[in-house]
């Protein structure tokens, strides 16, 4: 089985250096893209299926097709990497930057080139320092083999690409939140429209895409469309980095083809739960995602096919609920992240999820109502799609809205019980 | 006042942008890094060479969670609290850290050693439960490990 993203990877986990990269092929897709037209760079990364692989699933190639193009486009366009990854259970952005940071930077070329942009950002999360500093020693490898600044390649083409790290808030990979914070202002969200391939960074034509995406684009342009849309199970194209969290016996992360099944990856590269615990439910792809079940298990990890199972592929970064740990517990610990990285800017999301917190702690405690269960059903139309300026609260109220429905005997023991039948009871 | 090598550093940051603001969270950062905060005559001096006001640039700083606006101690430990941290044991892990520091989360120790704040997902839910000491990540924690990591950490200042 071919995995194009890791196979190269050193055991030991650390950087592929520029000259290590280029002994696996690294560069040349570089190489033949700068000679392409970008329109048919653009045509290819569309028409081989690559979706978003930071949660939101969007064709990257169409998501490139929108940003003007021409002698007549503003200047200088922008693509920037999405690599503020704090999305809880996902930790594959972090891999892919520590153990091979060129082909991060190889796929940025390429996409810059597609756009013709002329400066280009990785925004990369504060917590991640060993990423900064493999990332750092990269770029300026690449800097100094003519990989990045004038003429790259002998091309005629110039790019500049920069290291920004972060300061810590999980806003800023909302895309419109984290060109604020790249211009040096509170990372709140934009309205759009106008989207940022239009009017992004400074008003100008940006693209932003996850870490793991443009990873995937040296790998389409070197063996073409047919070959990646071939790597997958699926209609999305490629492999996927999936990620598998909690009591399982075997945590970790594998590269696997787009569309590899729960089961496949929970009981054979998980290894199924530890001694000692049973599965209860899992959250697919990061924690703004619905929980599933253990009919579940067929189901196809690929945007489509998770969607039409009642949740979303999110990150793929699957995390795992035991079955001692208080289902009511887990939806309090998730509220209270989404409830303390809420930017403020909106009212229902500012307002509205420190209010969920709170019922779920009473209840949690003890001290549940029996309207409770009602005023979180409100919490979980009020804050949903639509209502607010991100995708912050409506991403909160997923796990929320699935788990008052999936929970309800257990919500309901809590509140008539006033305990925790688990003996959690106390949360932080 | 800025030290020269505040004023160098931050002047390298100021080249990747257009505009100096955007310079903001690295000028921050560089101020923390060599003073373990930063004060409110930090903001004021960094706001004149960034083009902001002061009010603007404590916005941002006040807006990000790891932007000191308050004295720390010489480590910081950053314990990550979420989702699958939380399943795999952090409560058992906070303990212990509250015991052999005497604090709680958000406080200092006595000795001004270290300082123990909660952070959102650190990306390290493989090796859960995990925590970061400066620049370091520990993952699988178990109390057990808690006196030979903390005793890495000297009195000093690195």
């Amino acid at each position: 089985m071919e995995r194009p993203l890791t196979q190269h990877m050193r055991p030991d986990g650390k950087a592929l250096s520029l000259q290590e990269y280029e002994k696996t092929g690294g560069y040349q897709a570089a190489r033949t893209a700068l000679k392409m037209a970008p329109e048919e760079i653009q045509a290819m990364v569309k028409n081989a299926n690559l979706r978003g692989r930071g949660g939101a699933g969007f064709n990257t190639g169409l998501k490139w097709s929108v940003v003007p193009m021409g002698d007549d486009a503003p200047r200088p366009k922008y693509l920037i990497t999405n690599a503020d990854e704090m999305e809880p259970g996902t930790f594959k952005d972090r891999m892919l930057m520590e153990g091979n940071p060129h082909q991060l930077i190889e796929g940025m070329i390429i996409s810059a080139f597609a756009i013709q942009a002329g400066i280009s950002y990785i925004f990369l999360r504060d917590e991640y320092r060993t990423a900064a500093k493999r990332v750092a020693a990269a770029l300026s490898e690449a800097y100094d083999n003519n990989c990045l600044g004038k003429n790259i390649f002998g091309s005629g083409y110039n790019l500049e690409l920069h290291l920004h790290t972060s300061a810590g808030r999980y806003i800023c990979g909302e895309e419109t939140a984290l060109l604020n914070a790249l211009e040096g202002k509170r990372a709140i969200p934009r309205t759009k429209p106008p989207y940022p391939q239009v009017s992004g960074l400074w008003g100008k034509p940006t693209v932003v895409n996850n870490a793991e995406t443009l990873s995937n684009v040296p790998h389409i342009v070197k063996n073409g469309v047919a070959w990646y849309k071939g790597l997958s199970r699926s209609q999305d194209g490629g492999t996927k980095i999936y990620g598998v969290s909690g009591r399982v016996k075997r945590p970790g992360l594998w590269e696997l083809p787009m569309g590899t099944t729960i089961r496949e990856l929970f009981e054979e590269h998980a290894g199924g739960m530890q001694d000692g615990y049973k599965f209860r439910c899992l959250i697919p792809g990061g924690a703004s995602t619905e929980f599933l079940t253990g009919e579940h298990f067929d189901v196809k990890m690929d945007f489509d096919s998770v969607m039409k199972a009642g949740s979303r592929l999110g990150t793929g970064a699957m995390i795992i609920i035991d079955d001692k740990t208080c289902p009511i517990s887990v939806l309090y610990n998730l509220e209270h992240f989404f409830a303390h990285e809420s930017c403020g800017w909106c009212t229902p999301c500012r307002e509205g999820l420190p209010w969920v917190e709170k019922l779920l702690k009473a209840i949690e405690e003890g001290q549940g109502q029996p309207d409770d269960l009602e005023k979180l059903e409100m919490h979980g139309e009020f804050l949903w799609l639509g209502k607010t300026y991100c995708a912050l609260a409506p991403g909160a109220m997923e796990p929320l809205r699935s788990g008052l429905k999936l929970f309800k005997e257990d919500f309901e023991r809590h509140i008539n019980e006033k305990r925790c039948p688990y003996g959690n009871g106390r949360i932080f | 006042m800025l030290s020269e090598k505040e004023k160098n550093e931050i002047e390298t940051e100021l080249k990747q942008y257009e505009h100096k603001r955007a310079a903001c969270v690295e000028a921050l950062k560089i101020m923390q890094h060599s003073r373990g905060w930063v004060s409110d005559d930090g903001i004021h001096d960094l706001a004149g060479i960034l083009g902001m006001t002061p009010d603007e640039l404590d916005g941002v700083a006040t807006f990000y969670s790891l932007i000191f606006r308050k004295p720390v101690g010489r480590h910081v430990i950053l314990i990550c609290n979420t989702i699958s941290c939380w399943v795999m044991g952090y409560n058992q892990v906070l303990r212990s850290l509250n015991e052999r520091l005497g604090i709680g989360l958000g406080d200092t120790s006595a000795d001004g050693r270290f300082t123990l704040l909660p952070v959102p997902c650190l990306g390290a839910c493989d090796q859960a439960p995990a925590m970061m000491i400066d620049n370091e990540l520990y993952g699988d924690l178990t109390p057990e490990k808690m006196d030979e990591i903390l005793g890495k950490y000297s009195w000093e200042r690195d």
